[in-house]
């Protein structure tokens, strides 16, 4: 089961972002997207998630493209982190977290009490137990970060694009997180993590794509991708490794 | 879940007893054994006449449109992903208002203009698509925009009429833009629209949920997005001219009744829908009530009982809360 990109362009109406990009993502893989601001690793994303059409070229999931799946079955398989959400959310914060049980829901009003462990185990994971019951606005800006974690970690995807997913948290939980998708990669996920700091991507990850803000984007194992030639011409400031 | 189930109860019953002091009240008091023998017993009874053609029309007419006005509320409010949208903010009431009064002030009879208010409230409700949907985009900051303009340029219009009528029809113009249920008909269109709509929206409510997380975050969920969002425009469009056709714009229950309910801590979309619905009913039903009885045989128009009913509730929630 591999995610596989074929010269694809992304990018919106009138413009394009990302050009001539062709990788496989494999379970077991652990993947940092690195690039600067503007570069377009945000559109890349949701095109690898099915959610932004490709402009030309193919993402394909074995075999089908994104575009022909079923959407619930695509949900099933890939789970996405934003970036930015709206903050409009009036539920708890398990019932928000429990949303990620949509793609999987079989019953519209059986009451769901697997997909509630689900999401409380994830809630305990991310230590967020104590908040389960708490209107999601009130939380603070790390502990709402953790809870989209823990949304998308309760959809149980195979294949987990996460935006930025170290945003506004603190170092000990940056550390567990990262730890954690690691660990899931280990099991047979393929994580997708956007970062802005080669030292965590040569530590936690295996592979790295680098996106250019000129040029076709770069992707391979950290050993070849993540040199200090490369990572200078990336961000254009002397890097040392 | 238990909780939840004990509100859905509780308005359901909160509904019925509306319904029924709405059949007890009002200008001639009529004993509970007489209405009884009037609805179930024999049609010579001399209330009968006072029940069957007056007031169980107007308590049907008044929960049809209060379930209604708090549906298209909720819906418009997930849509739109603003606390602030009402069922008139996309201009449903402007269109029927121009409509209506603009062929009452040529000289239309009370028919033709009712029908004149259901066209221009489809007007409005095309007219606003059709600005905001662009080749398969749907900007939902365009539409809403769309909509507070087009209404404003409609309210203008209504002003203006407002001024050149003839001083006699204006109280009655008035009565109708503040809602009024006394020249209510037959509900029966209303009521089966009510029960349609409110199935629907209620098995799809898990839908409502996901999209309430953004666009993105819904179609990253599996949900059909602009598919949805369609459906959702249908849906809130329906209810709102319906509930207009039957009793012009009351106000302040689609905005407010979904506001009550998530203060009271029902925030899934699964139960806000059949809740709102049983509530907007028996608010509205209610607030008639008042509207009738309170200075009768002299009748308040029910859009300014709604208001003065609601904002005290709504403090009180507001206040209470952490």
């Amino acid at each position: 089961m591999t995610l596989s990109v074929r010269g694809l362009e992304a990018g919106f109406t009138h413009h394009s972002v990302v050009r001539g990009l062709t990788m496989d993502i494999a379970p077991g893989q652990c993947w940092a997207v690195l690039g600067n601001n503007g570069s377009g690793k945000t559109t890349l994303l949701h095109t690898l998630a099915g959610i932004r059409a490709p402009r030309a070229g193919a993402v394909t999931l074995e075999e089908h493209a994104l575009r022909d799946l079923d959407a619930a079955e695509r949900a099933r398989s890939i789970g996405l982190l934003l970036q930015e959400e709206p903050l409009e959310f009036w539920g708890s914060v398990l019932e928000y977290v429990g949303l990620g049980r949509y793609p999987h829901r079989r019953a519209r009003f059986a009451p769901a009490l697997e997909d509630e462990r689900i999401a409380r185990e994830q809630l305990d994971l991310l230590e967020l137990s104590a908040f389960a019951g708490r209107p999601l606005a009130s939380l603070s800006g790390g502990e709402r970060q953790r809870a989209r974690l823990a949304l998308v970690l309760t959809q149980q995807p195979i294949y987990y694009l996460l935006d930025e997913p170290l945003q506004h948290l603190d170092l000990r939980h940056q550390a567990r997180i990262l730890a954690h998708f690691a660990k899931l990669a280990a099991g047979g996920a393929a994580v997708v993590i956007v970062l802005h700091d080669p030292a965590l991507a040569q530590r936690h990850c295996d592979h790295a794509l680098l996106v250019f803000d000129r040029g076709a984007p770069l992707s391979g194992t950290c050993e070849t991708v993540l040199t200090a030639a490369n990572l200078e011409r990336l961000y254009g400031i002397p890097v040392t490794l | 879940m238990h909780s939840r189930c004990a509100l859905l109860v509780g308005f359901a019953v909160l509904g019925a007893c509306s319904l029924v002091i709405g059949l007890l009240a009002g200008s001639v008091a009529v004993p509970v054994a007489q209405v009884w023998s009037a609805l179930f017993g024999e049609t010579t009874a001399p209330v009968h006449d006072i029940i069957f053609a007056v007031r169980l029309p107007r308590v049907l007419s008044a929960f049809a449109c209060g379930g209604l006005l708090a549906l298209a509320g909720a819906l418009l409010q997930v849509l739109l992903r603003n606390p602030l949208a009402d069922p008139y903010v996309l201009g449903i009431s402007g269109g029927a208002g121009l409509g209506l009064l603009g062929a009452s002030a040529l000289g239309f009879g009370y028919a033709a203009s009712q029908a004149a208010g259901l066209a221009g409230a489809l007007v409005a409700v095309f007219a606003v698509f059709g600005l905001s949907f662009r080749g398969s985009e749907w900007n939902l900051y365009r539409l809403l925009l769309t909509g507070v303009v087009f209404s404003s340029g409609c309210g203008a219009l209504i002003s203006l009429l407002l001024t050149l009528a003839p001083e006699a029809a204006v109280k009655g113009m008035l009565f109708w833009l503040l809602g009024d249920l006394s020249a209510a008909g037959s509900s029966s269109w209303a009521w089966l629209m009510l029960g349609i709509l409110a199935c629907l929206t209620t098995l799809f409510a898990g839908v409502l949920n996901v999209l309430s997380l953004g666009r993105n975050k819904a179609a990253s969920l599996g949900v059909a997005v602009l598919k949805s969002e369609i459906g959702i425009y249908v849906a809130a469009c329906a209810a709102t001219v319906t509930s207009v056709g039957l009793a012009g714009t009351i106000g302040f229950v689609g905005l407010i009744v979904p506001h009550v309910l998530r203060l009271l801590g029902v925030t899934d979309y699964r139960w806000l829908i059949p809740c709102a619905v049983l509530l907007g009913g028996a608010f509205l039903t209610a607030a008639d009530t008042v509207a009738r009885t309170l200075w009768a045989p002299l009748q308040i128009p029910v859009g300014v009982v709604t208001a003065l009913l609601g904002v005290p509730l709504v403090l009180v929630l507001l206040a209470r809360r952490p």
